[in-house]
């Protein structure tokens, strides 16, 4: 842990994998810019790698003002331990006043062991990021230009706002899609600060043997119909119900987060605030409750048609058409009824 | 070769069945309408444990901290075929956030002191943080393996583990002692034994007591009641009933570093999500509702 630094800069790990940033790292440039407009300092992005020097520029334009590389071959894959190693021992070294990182599988994966190294605050799968003057309740003192780290909890339902006042770096992790990209300023001068850090063996005891890559090929934004299930559609077995209508209609298929958590479907299929964000003229939401964050994605498709077994999911309060029933007794119902429609035609 | 298993679990309230008569109308959840549950992807990370042994040999402790009432997923791992369950609870824990709570359950791991792996679930379903199972890694000095799908190879002092990356599927390799935690679709965990349900269906811990007591002999006096948890406590210590409870001192805990004073991260304001009820036409999910439905979307052009 650090003790408040206001003169701490606001850091973004950049993340890559294979020499590509990971585009909420870019997002997050550009928030902490917002951020660190309203502290006065500076922005840097923190990025360990093997042979990515070229990537600096990018990390520039998109907001950082500059970048600590720590370049070295035995960071070639991201491994825990050695990553920590990194972020914890520059953390010390230059005493940031923020440090962000994408909740990606990598994401959420270091930031929890960085922060319990250095026993810092650390917020999970914040959909919001303020600066503010907050009171502290307990003893009335006031805390200046503090990071609002706002996210959703309790599956959802209610919006919780987390301060860190004085076990600083302020930290956490921040939901891919969320923050908007800024426009590259190809302008700005790139900064490049060399950091070499000391890494013990023992902290690249966890090896990369075999990895699988499975690309992102959905197209939901330019979809006309989506048909989208969610846990309750129960199984990835069931989850083909979904794929029918959806082949049936001639839609693209989307999913809630617990669907994609549950394995039914790959997160490229997801739609929600931390997904994709669609409008499509007919949303088919079967077995989604309908959580707020998966509601921002889509209540503003031209039609929603519910089907859900709770007749108090919130999924009903954005939907024009509501079905309270099975899902799985509704979906072939309809398939059928769609065939018989083609079949007449 | 046996290994022996640690696995961390939490009862939660069930978030993913809530409904608006869960929210009070000051805007908070009121935590007493939702019904406790085993905290999903434990299970799974428990049944990870399990198939471990039954694989190898060795044993699986399950621990978790909470209030009294948390001995209830204590006695389902039982049921599933725990070897050994022990709960955390002391006030001075209440408030704890990721930190404090890896702090805490890092303690008593070191407290039971001989493991292998120690596996978690992923996440729980009322923070979805995922922090605890690194932070408590962290705070033991061990490796993480985060987001098993599957067990490849254990040989040895060598582990070998699918993760489940959420973009595709790595694996990797290390040495033990390992955490790990463990994903939802990783396995089917496996049902309660009836056998062996019946026969930690009267296990408790010594802090469930007084409530029970007093609720069963509502005209007593103090003295009364404290004579018949005793009683009941030299009962169950007989025959083996007794679940095992630790607080701090107990598990040699710094207190500067639970609860509140060791949570760096507080809650400075809780906004429920309104939900909003609109007008929605209702359609049967009779074969002659949808039939209508997929009517009126094609006359309106929805569908083409």
């Amino acid at each position: 842990m650090i003790d408040v630094n206001r003169q701490g800069e606001v850091w973004v790990f950049a993340e890559q994998e294979d020499g590509v940033l990971h585009d909420v790292s870019l997002e997050l440039c550009g928030k902490a810019r917002e951020l660190a407009g309203i502290l006065r300092v500076p922005v840097a992005a923190v990025l360990p790698g093997a042979n990515v020097r070229n990537l600096a520029s990018r990390l520039i334009q998109l907001g950082a003002d500059k970048v600590y590389l720590v370049d070295d071959p035995r960071l070639a894959h991201y491994q825990t331990l050695s990553y920590a190693r990194v972020l914890t021992t520059l953390v010390d070294k230059h005493r940031p006043q923020i440090a962000l990182f994408g909740a990606t599988a990598i994401g959420r994966d270091l930031a929890p062991r960085v922060a319990s190294t250095l026993r810092a605050g650390l917020t999970a799968d914040c959909t919001d990021l303020q600066i503010a003057d907050v009171t502290d309740p307990r003893d009335k003192k006031l805390h200046e230009k503090l990071l609002l780290q706002i996210r959703p909890a309790f599956g959802g339902n209610i919006i919780a706002t987390i301060v860190n006042y004085d076990q600083w770096p302020q930290m956490a992790t921040v939901r891919e899609g969320v923050m908007s990209m800024l426009d590259p300023d190809l302008a700005r001068p790139v900064q490049i600060v060399e950091e070499k850090i000391e890494i013990d063996q023992a902290e690249l005891a966890i090896q990369l043997i075999q990895q699988h890559v499975e690309p992102r090929k959905v197209n939901l934004k330019g979809a006309r119909v989506i048909v989208a299930g969610g846990g309750g559609v129960g199984s990835k077995a069931d989850f083909r119900l979904i794929h029918e209508l959806a082949g049936v209609i001639g839609g693209a298929v989307g999913a809630s987060r617990a669907a994609v958590d549950s394995g039914f479907i790959g997160k490229e299929h997801q739609v929600g605030q931390t997904g994709t964000t669609v409008r499509p003229a007919l949303y088919i939401a079967a077995g989604i409750s309908g959580a707020v964050q998966h509601r921002a994605g889509m209540e503003e498709s031209a039609k929603i048609i519910a089907i859900n077994r709770d007749p108090q999911a919130p999924i009903f309060s954005v939907a024009h058409y509501g079905i309270v029933g099975d899902l799985k007794k509704v979906i072939p119902m309809m398939i059928k009824s769609l065939k018989e429609r083609h079949g007449a035609c | 070769m046996p290994y022996d298993s640690i696995v961390c679990v939490k009862q939660v309230p069930d978030t993913a069945n809530i409904t608006a008569e869960a929210m009070k109308a000051d805007g908070t959840v009121n935590r007493a309408a939702l019904p406790a549950i085993f905290n999903p992807e434990d299970l799974n990370a428990v049944e990870a444990a399990l198939d471990l042994r039954d694989r190898f040999g060795g044993t699986v402790t399950v621990i978790t901290m909470g209030p009294p009432k948390a001995a209830e997923i204590l006695r389902d791992c039982l049921g599933r075929g725990a070897d050994r369950a022990i709960l955390i609870t002391d006030r001075r824990a209440a408030a704890s956030d990721t930190l404090a709570t890896g702090y805490i359950l890092s303690q008593a791991i070191r407290t039971i002191g001989r493991y292998d792996v120690v596996f978690c679930g992923r996440q729980a379903i009322d923070g979805d943080t995922a922090q605890v199972g690194p932070q408590c890694a962290e705070k033991l000095e061990i490796p993480q393996i985060t987001y098993l799908e599957n067990l490849e190879a254990l040989q040895g002092r060598t582990i070998r583990v699918k993760r489940n990356t959420g973009h595709g599927w790595e694996i990797v390799e290390g040495p033990l002692p390992v955490m790990i935690t463990v994903v939802g679709t990783a396995n089917q965990p496996r049902p309660c034994a009836a056998k062996r349900v019946t026969r930690w269906k009267k296990a408790r811990v010594p802090a469930e007591l007084p409530g029970e007591v007093k609720a069963a002999m509502p005209a007593a006096s103090d003295a009364e009641v404290q004579a018949e948890v005793q009683r009941r406590t030299e009962v169950l210590q007989q025959r083996g009933l007794l679940l095992e409870q630790w607080d701090l001192d107990k598990i040699g805990a710094d207190l500067q570093r639970c609860g509140l004073a060791g949570s760096p991260t507080k809650v400075y304001r809780v906004q429920s999500i309104v939900l909003t009820k609109e007008g929605y036409s209702e359609i049967p999910a009779s074969e002659e509702g949808v039939r209508k439905l997929i009517q009126e979307l094609v006359v309106d052009r929805t569908l083409g």
